[in-house]
């Protein structure tokens, strides 16, 4: 009886997964068919799902239109510049806080946690106006800065989790064995948090790549990464959804396929300490 | 060399003082224990030796040295935790090489003493592998051969063996016991288990709430206690204590007398009571004797397989040479 149960509920916690898991994937498909229509039938309605002219069209108007690899190696410059500008800053931030926290460590960290809750959209103005003067704007470096520290917060707050779990006599002995500070970090701390390192790092690059609020509206073309690229094909008149389409697919794939070979690393990474 | 000597050290956590100014000296080459109840800020003394914490006031010198304000590195001591606190992502042989690698030596005279200290600890067949791959006891020589390739001027031990089971805590104790004979190096060692303390020091430290109760010998503390506390501490079973007119009847608020230094018979004595419980060890019997008008239970400890059985009525007489007594403070008298 007991084993009918359990199969029963196990049948029912599979199809509510696959469920949930199918409407999340959902609109990536659309995307994806979408972008292989000719752009008539990508407007069609009744839509149209599996039955339609299949067409490479699209990619190869966007790729015309636009050169995909310039946006493409600015996406990776900045996502990739802004986690390491990041790590650095905040590897020893994080290692304060947990190693030698004061009276306003848990204030100041739930403080960097609350500016991810203002609307980024508040500091717009500020933001453009001393990125102007300091001649930042559509510049590869600007956007590493920004994105940096709209990241920061979570980066901080993911390493901190990470480092309270690493016992502090493991440290002392290290100081006590004639490791100075940066020695400590770089010999036992950093190697006993790499998973948890690398799920940030991994999170972090993901993140960045898909900041769409800041390098939209910080760019025009030189240092306009993949976010950018996607906008150019939405138009106010005219067919466009399937070209844009093939551009988001385009903008995507990449860290679809780096978030799909690090999987592991990631759900490892982000339930460290919760599941041991 | 390894003296160290500590002047009016004290240390408050906020407005809360750990430890109050003491002095202490600890001499070259001698196996020194702090020991006392859980809290008592023994392992905290340590820290402040070792520099993990800063002291609150005085100075502690090192073979002469002020080293009060100085890095825990700075002070040639070397420290074993409680936990081992091994470096789990290096094979044993980098975790007993790391504080050679810190000070900057060659890899000859690396890998030399990494031999040497492996040989001495029968650790030379796991030099490869990482310390999740070793027993409790082996990971503690691990964690020894890093404090002795460093060739410290003393040794500190924070409660090394709690996290051993009792047979390997024995052995280990040995060990330790046996390395400092060899080394004849200072070591400090932190334990709450007085059997530990007794077995191997050259000196015990009795701390209560932060306060040195008392200094000496492991037999002096036994036969001489300066008060009930260390009376009490020192020795097991307890010692008994009783107060009340026959206390005052040796001139004393209190008399302590251990559980080894009374005699039970079944025909006469000083003090007569009932036998509630006996534990048998085989070499020894303790007798828990309750109704005797003069304290809620006395142990008595007698060799040999003991006649009386629970229910019985005993008497108890006490050595009189070994009595102790003790003034209203807890002082002895």
């Amino acid at each position: 009886m007991a084993r009918a149960v359990s199969l029963r509920r196990k049948s029912i916690n599979t199809a509510a997964a696959w469920t949930v898991a199918l409407l999340l994937f959902f609109p990536i498909l659309w995307t994806l068919l979408t972008s292989f229509k000719p752009e008539a039938q990508a407007v069609a309605s009744p839509p149209r799902f599996l039955d339609f002219d299949w067409t490479l069209k699209n990619y190869r108007d966007v790729e015309a239109q636009r050169a995909y690899f310039r946006y493409f190696w600015n996406s990776v410059i900045i996502a990739l510049g802004s986690t390491g500008l990041g790590l650095a800053v905040g590897i020893p931030a994080a290692w304060s806080m947990a190693f030698v926290p004061g009276r306003r460590t848990r204030d100041l960290l739930m403080w960097m946690l609350s500016t991810k809750m203002m609307p980024a959209v508040g500091v717009l103005v500020p933001i453009y106006l001393i990125f102007r003067d300091l001649g930042l704007l559509d510049s590869r470096i600007g956007l590493i800065i920004v994105v940096m520290l709209m990241n920061l917060p979570i980066i901080i707050w993911m390493l901190y989790t990470y480092f309270k779990e690493i016992p502090g006599e493991i440290l002392e002995a290290a100081r006590m064995d004639g490791a100075t500070l940066g020695k400590e970090i770089l010999y036992v701390l950093t190697p006993m948090a790499m998973p948890g390192i690398a799920s940030t790092l991994l999170l972090n690059i993901i993140l960045a790549w898909n900041e769409a609020f800041w390098t939209i509206n910080l760019t025009v073309a030189g240092a306009a990464p993949l976010t950018k690229f996607i906008t150019g094909f939405s138009s106010p008149q005219g067919l466009f959804y399937a070209k844009l389409s093939a551009a988001s697919t385009m903008a995507i794939a990449p860290i679809l396929i780096l978030g799909w070979f690090s999987q592991k690393q990631l759900v490892r990474g982000l339930t460290f300490g919760a599941v041991k | 060399m390894g003296q160290i000597t500590l002047s009016q050290v004290s240390k408050r956590f906020g407005d809360v003082e750990v430890i109050p100014p003491l002095d202490l000296s600890i001499e070259d080459g001698e196996f020194v224990v702090f020991v006392g109840p859980s809290g008592c800020g023994k392992s905290t003394l340590l820290r402040l030796i070792a520099g993990l914490e800063d002291v609150s006031g005085g100075h502690i010198r090192i073979d002469g040295r002020d080293m009060t304000g100085a890095p825990p590195a700075a002070r040639g001591l070397a420290m074993v935790f409680q936990s081992y606190a091994l470096y789990p992502h290096m094979t044993v042989r980098a975790n007993i090489t790391f504080p050679l690698r810190m000070a900057g030596m060659d890899r000859d005279e690396r890998n030399r003493r990494v031999e040497a200290a492996a040989e001495v600890l029968n650790l030379t067949a796991y030099l490869d592998r990482r310390p999740g791959q070793l027993s409790g006891g082996q990971r503690q020589r691990v964690a020894i051969g890093r404090a002795i390739v460093r060739e410290p001027a003393a040794f500190l031990f924070d409660e090394p063996l709690s996290n051993l089971d009792a047979a390997l805590r024995v052995g280990m104790r040995l060990e330790i016991s046996e390395l400092h004979q060899r080394l004849a190096t200072t070591m400090i060692y932190v334990t709450h288990d007085q059997v530990e303390a007794m077995t191997m020091a050259d000196k015990i430290v009795v701390l209560q709430a932060g306060r040195i109760e008392q200094v000496g010998s492991p037999l002096d503390l036994y036969h001489r206690p300066l008060n009930r506390f260390v009376a009490g501490f020192i020795g097991s079973p307890r010692m008994n204590f009783i107060e009340g007119p026959e206390a005052a009847r040796h001139g004393a608020h209190a008399i302590g007398i251990r559980p080894e230094h009374l005699a039970i018979s079944a025909g006469g004595g000083d003090w007569r009571g009932t036998v509630r419980v006996t534990e048998h060890l085989g070499s020894d019997t303790f007798f828990h004797v309750h109704d005797t008008g003069l304290a809620e239970a006395i142990t008595v400890r007698a060799t040999g397989d003991g006649i009386p059985g629970p229910g019985d009525t005993v008497w108890l007489t006490p050595d009189m040479d070994r009595l102790h007594r003790f003034d209203a403070k807890g002082s002895r008298i």
